[in-house]
């Protein structure tokens, strides 16, 4: 048999799906796919985090490769313009001509832009495609006021990146209410309230009628009622299924547009099928992910003739708009028959909760939340399950203790857990049953959790129940001698004044300590109390390179960093570093943290390298703890013709401020002068941009292994401000990450992610912050430079000897010269030294 | 190393006086020489103890500047290089059976540490 030619129009996230379902399957199609968009599938669910540091990669859903692994032909950058059903053949706009026996429609939908006169006037954008955010970032560089017309779920979001882009924004709603399709009229109004007290202006019940040249900015805005002058408008007046090619060819189309399908998502044309936002089923098109998904599923199943018919999904939804929780489930407007309603709204607390329920209150049909979403979970699960309803229904939403909690437990094992990715409970379970032990794990195994997230608390419940049913036990012991977490050890060190190793060691662990407690406790000691690391009760705690305050290499000598703040230096102090260098013939090599490294110390010459350094003013640059190794800087407006702030002044107050910090790993920072990122500060634990208006704040990235861009935290800080966030920032991490565990992994463990961080560090959600400021303090106000300590401390002197009895250094340390300077020599270069039997 | 033994290897009048206790720092270690041999010796709170300073990972001298403690019982001292821990009183590599330290017999006498060859 001939094989089968199978092409695919579009390459979203509905036509991705079906990619990865069909070679899944055994199938033995041809595949082409027309990719119209500069790029494979991405994460249009995700969009907006584009806006807040998400790279393109991050979003990217694919990549070449899957297409190569699987025979798949992709053609990117090619619209299919026409489809001829006699012939079986599509034809794109550059020219490709591709025959199929099976097509399928994902061309998904585009933003309706209602035809007022001037809307096509310079920018005025959609909100759609990452081209489209590329657009709206570039044009918000010359911009003051952006309006967003379209006040549904997608139009709050592009305020939200408009508000994010520093621009004063507003958002226009001809409905007389926002998220009318999700909302009721009360829980509408209450979303406008928070909205509003965010700063974003809200007009309801507002016609544009016309976009013309403004006075005070580019455009004016045209109402029946009044008028608006605005720098940018983005239109989110809707969607539309992108159905044109079907209607060309003759498909059956919908009254309101969409490419009318079956059970089986097929068309009118036996040979085409179409699936995702392009399709309309039953009179319905579904303006979400999930249920696209599940057509992809259904189609590849059924082309491999294992079908399942599509039967509709839920369109439930939790989002968090603007910082505004919002949850609608089901028949929210109380369409089914005779069905009664409860009602809860505190408008102090500042949420609002409506149950829709059927008439002999046994069942919950739908639900609408405002302000308070914590509860979405649990009524969905009543929702989509049918579960019967506790005897009093409303105190499923009454702020209360005792609320009556649905377990996992209580779920049926088909009941859905992740909707996006119809990911039940019993697949869950069975996937724990076959080893997934982790969220990560149970995510890479059955995708729950993997899209929206929104299901992300439920699949671990699912997860700890399971577990704890089993009885494995999820130990986070930091060692054999310790059966605590470090930020348990972090705890009983700080509340028990807890001084050193011994006395921790004898009242909360067992046996002696190991290379892994012993560092761990000395960090933790170093950050809550700031003793100096070489004393003797501390000093056998220390990590290689903390033992020596040198780094360590690999032929037993050490290197020599000391700080240079900001990578600021005067040339006396460079020649004193070229003197030094020269004196104790040091290799010499400029860091990638804007300092200078001098390597080939032996142990006995460091104590003598740094009295000379110390002497011309130089500090430890800790380049062997970890602690903050460098704020890296950009040269900034003092000699930048860019420049908004001084970045080197910044640069090096923070580094001074938080020089000798101990962590549970290395931290590093960067500030940069303006936009262009010069310090590229994106990429470190805190990185500090300027603005016209102050600076922005950017946590958790970091390069090496595993490059994290950093998250924007915090916009427009004055300079105490920002102060504070990251004093608070630091603390909170030092307090509550785990061993070796940088910003960025820290952030990725979470739970509640960027958010959460945001609600403690900013509004204080932990009443803690102004514990984290003092114990900063106390840090700040102890820091003295450990080279200085030691050198001027005989004791700690006394371990720099090469040998206890005898002074004449390790002669198995041997160098040649390249390149005008010393290199360790290599074995073979080496006069072979045995270890000799004595005597 | 047994009471007996111990004496037996001082009969034998091999032992080389090193240098002070308190010269190492409790809970650490410090290199000294044997010969043209280098010995890492720590000073734990289970006694007195010395193996080869020659790391045979890296093959740097620096097992005395490693972190000393127990696993699964047993005294070790980590490698401050690669991390690979030795068991202090049979210098065998826990990571790896084929590799074994040389260990020496030492002793503490009126606050002097003395150091022999041999098992
Ligand atoms: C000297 C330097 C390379 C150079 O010649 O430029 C360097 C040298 C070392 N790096 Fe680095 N890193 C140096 C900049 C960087 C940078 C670039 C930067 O900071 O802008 C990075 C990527 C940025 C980052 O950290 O996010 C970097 C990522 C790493 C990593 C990977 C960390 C990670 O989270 O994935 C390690 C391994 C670790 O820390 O566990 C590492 C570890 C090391 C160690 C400490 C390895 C070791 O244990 O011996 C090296 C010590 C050398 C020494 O003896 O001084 N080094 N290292 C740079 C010193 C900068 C300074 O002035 O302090
Ligand atoms: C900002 C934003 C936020 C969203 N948030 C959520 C959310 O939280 N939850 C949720 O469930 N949904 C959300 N959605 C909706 C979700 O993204 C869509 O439901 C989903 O992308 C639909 O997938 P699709 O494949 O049908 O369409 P698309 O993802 O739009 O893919 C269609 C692709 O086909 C291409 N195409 C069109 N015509 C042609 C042609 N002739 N030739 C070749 N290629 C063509 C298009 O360029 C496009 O790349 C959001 C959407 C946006 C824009
Ligand atoms: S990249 Fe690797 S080899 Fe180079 S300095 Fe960093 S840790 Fe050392
Ligand atoms: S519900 Fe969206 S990822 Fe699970």
């Amino acid at each position: 048999m001939q094989t089968k030619q199978l092409v695919v129009i579009g390459n979203g996230m509905v036509g991705q799906r079906f990619l990865e379902e069909l070679v899944a399957m055994d199938q033995d199609f041809q595949i082409t796919v027309f990719c119209e968009e500069p790029c494979p599938a991405y994460d249009r669910v995700q969009l907006s985090s584009w806006f807040s540091g998400a790279t393109d990669e991050d979003l990217a859903l694919t990549d070449l490769a899957f297409f190569e692994r699987h025979g798949v032909r992709l053609i990117i950058g090619e619209a299919a313009a026409t489809i001829d059903r006699a012939e079986r053949k599509v034809s794109g706009n550059k020219g490709t001509v591709v025959d199929y026996d099976v097509l399928v429609l994902a061309s998904g939908s585009y933003p309706f832009v209602p035809p007022i006169p001037g809307h096509d006037r310079e920018a005025c954008f959609v909100y759609r495609t990452l081209e489209d955010l590329r657009q709206i970032k570039a044009a918000a560089e010359g911009c003051r006021r952006g309006v967003v017309i379209g006040g549904g779920l997608l139009g709050l979001e592009a305020a939200k990146a408009l508000k994010d882009l520093g621009l004063t924004t507003d958002v226009i709603e001809f409905a007389p209410q926002l998220m009318a399709v999700q909302l009721d009229a009360r829980g509408g109004q209450l979303l406008r309230e928070k909205i509003e007290a965010l700063g974003v202006n809200v007009h309801t019940s507002k016609a544009t009628q016309r976009i013309e040249a403004g006075d005070k900015a580019r455009h004016r805005l045209v109402f029946a009622d009044g008028e608006l002058e605005t720098d940018m408008v983005v239109f989110s007046a809707g969607i539309r299924p992108q159905d044109k090619l079907a209607r060309d060819c003759g498909l059956t189309i919908g009254d309101r547009g969409g490419v009318v399908i079956d059970d089986h998502c097929m068309t009118s044309d036996p040979a085409i099928f179409a699936i995702g936002e392009v399709a309309l089923w039953q009179s319905r098109i579904f303006g979400l992910v999930a249920p696209g998904y599940d057509m992809a599923r259904k189609l590849a199943g059924h082309l491999c003739d294992q079908g399942e018919p599509f039967s509709g999904a839920d369109m439930s939804t939790k989002l968090k708009l603007l910082g505004v929780e919002v949850g609608s489930i089901g028949d929210a407007h109380g369409n089914t028959e005779g069905s009664r309603v409860c009602v809860v709204e505190d408008s102090i607390k500042g949420f609002y909760k409506k149950l829709v329920i059927n008439q002999d209150a046994t069942r919950l049909l739908g639900a609408v939340l405002v302000g308070d979403t914590s509860d979405y979970d649990m009524l969905l699960q009543y929702a989509l399950n049918g579960l019967d309803l506790p005897e009093s229904p409303v105190s499923l939403i009454l702020p209360s203790d005792n609320k009556p909690v649905l377990g996992v437990d209580a779920l049926p094992a088909q009941a859905q857990i992740c909707s996006c990715n119809n990911v039940s409970k019993g697949a869950l379970c069975q996937a724990i049953e076959s080893g997934c032990m982790t969220i990560g794990a149970l995510k890479t195994e059955t995708r729950a959790s993997a899209t929206c997230g929104g299901c992300a608390t439920l699949v671990k419940q699912v997860l700890d129940a399971e577990l704890k049913r089993r009885g494995v036990e999820v130990n986070d012991h930091i060692c054999e001698h310790f059966a605590y977490s470090r930020q348990g050890l972090y705890h009983l060190v700080r509340v028990n004044k807890i001084r050193s190793f011994d006395e921790l060691l004898e009242s909360h662990g067992t046996g002696r300590g190991c290379d892994i407690c012993k560092p761990a406790v000395a960090s933790i000691l170093a950050s809550c109390w700031n003793d100096y690391v070489l004393d003797p009760k501390h000093v056998g705690l220390q990590d290689t390179n903390d033992n020596f305050l040198a780094n360590l290499q690999k032929d037993g000598s050490y290197s020599v960093v000391p700080r240079i703040p900001g990578g600021e230096i005067t040339p006396e102090k460079l020649l004193v570093l070229g003197q030094v260098a020269q004196k104790y013939d040091l290799y010499t090599k400029i860091t990638g943290g804007q300092r200078v490294d001098l390597f080939g110390a032996r142990v006995e010459q460091l104590p003598l390298i740094w009295r000379d350094l110390v002497d011309a003013g130089f500090e430890s640059g800790h380049a062997y703890g970890k602690a903050l190794r460098t704020v890296k800087s950009c040269v900034g407006s003092t000699w930048c013709r860019y420049g908004v702030q001084d970045s080197v002044s910044m640069a090096i107050y923070v580094e001074e401020r938080y020089r000798g910090l101990r962590s549970p790993h290395k931290l590093k920072m960067a500030v940069s002068g303006c936009t262009r990122e010069c310090a590229e500060a994106q990429s470190k634990d805190v990185g500090v941009i300027a603005t016209e208006k102050g600076w922005n704040l950017y946590v958790c990235g970091n390069g090496g292994m595993r490059p994290r861009h950093a998250e924007l935290f915090a916009s427009d800080l004055d300079d105490e401000t920002l102060i504070r966030y990251i004093d608070r920032f630091l603390m909170f991490y030092i307090r509550t990450a785990d061993r070796l565990q940088r910003t960025s992994i820290w952030r990725d463990n979470l739970e509640g992610g960027l958010e959460y961080l945001q609600d403690v560090i900013i509004n204080d959600s932990l009443g803690i912050a102004a514990e984290l400021e003092a114990q900063m303090q106390g840090v700040i106000d102890t820091y003295v430079c450990e080279w200085k300590r030691t050198i001027e401390d005989p004791v700690a002197l006394q371990r720099f000897r090469p040998f206890l009895n005898d002074d004449n250094p390790d002669e198995q340390i041997v160098y040649v010269r390249e390149r005008g300077q010393k290199r360790p020599a290599r074995a073979e270069e080496k006069d072979k030294v045995e270890l000799v039997e004595v005597v | 190393m047994s009471q007996q033994m111990e004496a037996a290897a001082v009969q034998r009048s091999d032992w080389f006086d090193i240098a002070d206790i308190d010269q190492i720092v409790p809970g650490t270690g410090a290199a000294a020489r044997l010969g043209k041999a280098q010995v890492a010796i720590f000073n734990t709170r289970d006694g007195i103890f010395a193996v080869q300073n020659h790391d045979p990972f890296s093959g740097a001298n620096v097992l005395s500047r490693g972190i000393v403690g127990d696993i699964g019982g047993r005294l070790v001292v980590a490698s401050p290089v690669y991390k690979q821990h030795f068991c202090l009183r049979s210098g065998e590599c826990l990571e790896d059976g084929s590799v074994r330290l040389q260990t020496f017999a030492v002793t503490v006498r009126d606050s002097r540490v003395w150091i022999a060859a041999g098992e």
